[in-house]
């Protein structure tokens, strides 16, 4: 929910400063019209008072900073908040290093953030030992953001074993979707 | 509805007591061929209306014990309902031993008397019904053949499924010189998806009967366990999002939090005194087994591992506690005396072993073992040894013992769906119980009630 709005308020945030920029460098020159962001449309008509076209504006798209492009991307991998696990293992796997990186930098920018870890295991095995092995996953997950600078006031942990499976067809592809961790913001 | 299906009931018990099986949707999967045979008789009923049903469920009961195999009405060679109507011989012609027979007869506006008794059809052959024993030196009639003399009752008709579970206990007693469970309540959990608050802890007839519902959450609830005296369930709910450990008294409904620790809070066990719990905590790190004293919350580690400990049970003397444990590498099981602390490791057969539970008598431990990636219900000797799967079903989990030792019950997987099943202590005899609309798992039988 939150990570949706704060990729809608970049989306927005984007076009808004290459447009402040744009309109300053060219302040001077009159008549700009034509511009090619419709939401602009009647400021630039209202300004101009008319909409001929005897010339026609074009733009440089401006160049995005490192930091923004990261975190454009963080924002795209921070949709997805499940990471899944091998069968009886508790071990981070590495495709989910960029994942779990996008996360963490999000977390250490936003310290009054909190996130509760999921922890999840397929329907083999008893409950109760499925309990331990979803906190012992669910931790593996706090671990690793851990490292990555989050602070541990900013984590809550809970196993729920396999209590809530994704997919109930006790197949192997569906035991496989049941092993994960959630990040709930 | 009802009545449609107290209609198709009647229409079927008409047919054949074995057809009423289907009815009762309980599923005999293995074992009736070891069963002795046995004959209950349709009691004779003087009053009006429709005759009230009670050996259906007492043939029900003795059939699902797994000990005995109730024979169809149809092959019986006559419909006595006292001793003295009864023809030895044509029942042990047909290979029974014992017979239950008795009466219901209208005694007042909505009361009914009941009457039973339990005859040995081999001891009346033998002694023609004239059994002598002495007495003062002198031979007097012993009627030794009887071995229930008649019980009478007066009851009323809402009290005619109980009853007919206490004819089944004395029967099962009488035969076996073991209690019967027959009057005891299973607990378990129900998940309906899709349904509001699809997360339900239900209480119900050993038989799967009287289901009542006790607690229903929108989110996950489980591990429920009966107080030794039968009138609260502890259990763990993640109604707060995080699991806490409550203790509920089943027949006022009020909810006393017990556990709210950061971290697990699960597995809850009663002693057999019913003063501590056996729970699992991980406030410190990881799971670890803990005995909290129900009135004061003091807690006491039990375990402390660096590898998971969980799924405490206490052994019927309440002297020590079996639990699950990682320190050997993978999970098997362990006691621990809780006095002196020594710790000893009690399975080495298979990959795993999960979920024990020492019987009442204190000699057999009932596990989950893992062989080759499947999960079964399995036994052995506490002592070791004699090591048995029980079960062929799939994905078996949290085996509960009956109160007399005779039978498990467990949560399995039939046909996509979690399941409630039975096997007996021995493996020989085999059954699913009614499948209700939804996943049903975590089964916890009640002590005798």
């Amino acid at each position: 929910m939150q990570l949706n709005k704060v990729l809608k308020g970049l989306l927005i945030a984007i076009p808004v400063m290459a447009l402040s920029a744009c309109s300053s460098s060219s302040n001077s020159g009159a008549g700009n019209s034509g511009e090619q962001d419709n939401s602009n449309n009647t400021q630039v008509e209202s300004n101009d008072g008319g909409n001929d076209s005897n010339v026609a504006v074009d733009t440089v798209e401006r160049q995005q900073t490192p930091e923004e492009i990261q975190e454009e991307r963080d924002a795209g991998l921070r949709q997805t908040q499940t990471v899944y696990f091998e069968y009886d293992k508790n071990n981070v796997q590495y495709q989910y290093n960029d994942l779990l990186a996008a996360h963490a930098r999000f977390l250490v920018k936003n310290p009054s953030t909190s996130i509760t870890i999921e922890g999840h295991c397929d329907e083999r095995g008893t409950p109760e030992y499925n309990i331990a092995l979803g906190e012992r996953r669910a931790k593996s997950v706090s671990k690793y953001l851990k490292t990555l600078g989050v602070s541990s006031s900013q984590i809550n942990i809970v196993s729920y074993g396999e209590e809530k499976p994704t997919d109930k067809s006790r197949t192997e592809s569906g035991f496989a979707k049941n092993r994960r961790a959630i990040l709930v913001y | 509805m009802k009545k449609l299906i107290q209609t198709a009931l009647m229409t079927l018990v008409l047919l054949q007591t074995s057809l009423v099986n289907a009815a009762l949707e309980i599923e005999i999967t293995g074992g009736i061929d070891q069963a002795r045979p046995i004959g209950i008789v349709p009691f004779k009923y003087e009053g009006t209306g429709t005759p009230p049903n009670i050996v259906d469920v007492v043939a029900e009961d003795l059939r699902r014990s797994g000990k005995f195999n109730p024979i169809a009405v149809i092959n019986m060679p006559q419909r006595p309902s006292q001793d003295s109507e009864v023809d030895y011989a044509a029942w042990v012609a047909e290979g029974v031993e014992v017979i239950v027979v008795g009466s219901i007869k209208e005694y007042d506006n909505n009361r009914y008397m009941v009457t039973f008794s339990l005859i040995d059809v081999l001891r009346g052959q033998i002694t023609d019904g004239k059994g002598q024993r002495l007495s003062d030196g002198k031979l007097v009639e012993s009627k030794d053949h009887i071995l229930e003399l008649p019980r009478q009752v007066v009851i009323e008709p809402k009290q005619f499924r109980q009853y007919s579970h206490r004819i089944s206990d004395v029967v099962y007693e009488r035969l076996t010189g073991n209690k019967g469970v027959f009057r005891t309540r299973i607990a378990y959990v129900i998940v309906r998806d899709g349904a509001p608050k699809p997360f339900q802890l239900v209480v119900a007839d050993y038989d799967g009967a009287n289901e009542i519902s006790l607690l229903r959450s929108n989110e996950p609830l489980m591990s429920p366990a009966w107080s030794p005296d039968g009138t609260k369930l502890a259990y763990v709910t993640f109604e707060n999002r995080r699991a806490q450990i409550y203790i509920q008294d089943i027949y006022t409904g009020q909810r006393t939090l017990l556990t709210a620790y950061d971290g697990i809070n699960g597995a809850p066990q009663w002693s057999p005194n019913g003063e501590d719990l056996a729970i699992v905590l991980s406030k410190d790190g990881n799971p670890e087994i803990y005995v909290i004293n129900t009135k004061t919350k003091a807690l006491r580690q039990i375990t402390s591992n660096r590898g998971v400990d969980t799924e405490p049970s206490w052994s019927p003397d309440g002297k020590s506690v079996t639990f699950t444990s990682e320190r050997g590498g993978k999970p098997q099981l362990y006691s621990v005396n809780l006095t002196t602390g020594k710790t000893r490791r009690l399975t080495f057969t298979g990959e795993m072993n999960l979920g024990g539970s020492i019987t009442p008598n204190g000699k057999q431990l009932v596990m989950v073992n893992r062989t080759r990636g499947k999960y079964h219900i399995a036994r052995q000797n506490v002592k070791g040894g004699d090591f048995k799967v029980l079960t062929t079903t799939k994905l078996d989990e949290s085996p509960s013992i009956s109160p007399n030792g005779s039978m498990i019950i467990y949560s399995t997987l039939y046909r996509e769906a979690q399941v409630l099943a039975l096997v007996s202590i021995d493996g020989r005899f085999k059954a699913r119980l009614p499948v209700s609309n939804g996943q049903v798992k975590s089964p916890a039988w009640s002590p005798f009630l």
